[in-house]
């Protein structure tokens, strides 16, 4: 079973601005789980569209009820991988990331495409699609669910990185002073979190009632 | 923003430098004048690289896009 997400948003910057500051989009106030990155292969292609891999280490913050049941998670962060291309003729910018540790209790899949809005040239599209799975055999559900709801949340701090890193870099971004909406925006993912995770916390609980390690 | 290769931080932010100067400047615009930060990428490769086989990060032979080839829409 898989979950799958899908958000389109406007971005009030013009296409460059969009894809120069995805290179730089790191650290920003949003991306605190992100430890380290790195570019580990890039190409400019004969047709002139720019590939490249990014090797990304996040945190693995897992709540608490996860934590008792799959305590050798811990140890580890999170690696994924982020490959990209970008194609300056069409202007677009596709990217594809997912983990490539932690996979038996969780995958999450992501694809983005950036690209110059059709109403309006100054503006960019960001449209962004998760597919969310677990194999873990009777927790399946929960853990998508928490999946689901830290994707969110981190969906919601990586748009916010990225319009901050616009704002820094060329005096784009929000109308709105960024420290308010960054309140905001941190806000909104706790409450997101709070109110997925408890689902989650529900259907962990329905799932087995007695600790068990055997899934690890 | 730190490398995975705690030793590797500075070239990579030398050639991040390079990189995003490039890349906005000339690549953007069509400018197809060639790469001025090879020598510095390569630097910076042999750095990581060999951090990321210390570290036993699994990302030998990982196909480009990989998982992307059966979604909807790829």
């Amino acid at each position: 079973m898989v979950k799958y997400f899908f958000s389109q948003t406007d971005i009030k910057s013009s296409w460059e601005h969009v894809f120069t500051a995805f290179w730089q989009r790191y650290p920003n106030p949003f991306s605190k789980h992100v430890l380290t990155e790195d570019v580990v292969f890039r190409e400019v292609t004969p047709d002139n569209t720019l590939i490249s891999r990014r090797l990304l280490t996040k945190t693995n913050h897992l709540p608490r009820w996860a934590e008792k049941i799959f305590p050798s998670n811990l140890a580890r962060s999170v690696f994924v991988i982020e490959d990209s291309i970008v194609d300056p003729k069409n202007k677009t910018l596709t990217t594809f990331s997912w983990n490539i540790n932690h996979t038996r209790l969780l995958v999450v899949e992501e694809r983005c495409v950036y690209s110059m809005s059709q109403e309006k040239q100054a503006w960019s599209l960001a449209k962004r699609e998760a597919w969310i799975s677990s194999g873990v055999f009777g927790f399946s559900r929960a853990i998508q669910e928490f999946g689901l709801a830290r994707f969110k949340s981190n969906q919601i701090k990586a748009t916010r990185g990225l319009e901050y890193a616009l704002s820094t870099l060329h005096g784009d971004g929000p109308s709105r002073p960024l420290k308010d909406s960054a309140k905001e925006a941190i806000e909104k993912t706790k409450e997101t979190a709070l109110a997925t995770s408890e689902k989650a916390k529900n259907l962990a609980t329905v799932a087995s009632p007695h600790k068990s390690n055997q899934f690890v | 923003m730190n490398s995975v290769g705690e030793g590797c931080t500075e070239l990579k932010r030398e050639y991040d430098q390079c990189f995003n100067r490039w890349f906005a400047e000339k690549f953007l615009k069509g400018d197809r004048s060639g790469d001025p930060c090879i020598e510095m990428f390569k630097s910076y490769q042999q750095c990581v690289q060999k951090a990321i086989k210390d570290k036993d990060i699994p990302i030998e032979g990982v196909e480009f896009m990989g998982p992307n080839k059966e979604k909807p829409g790829s």
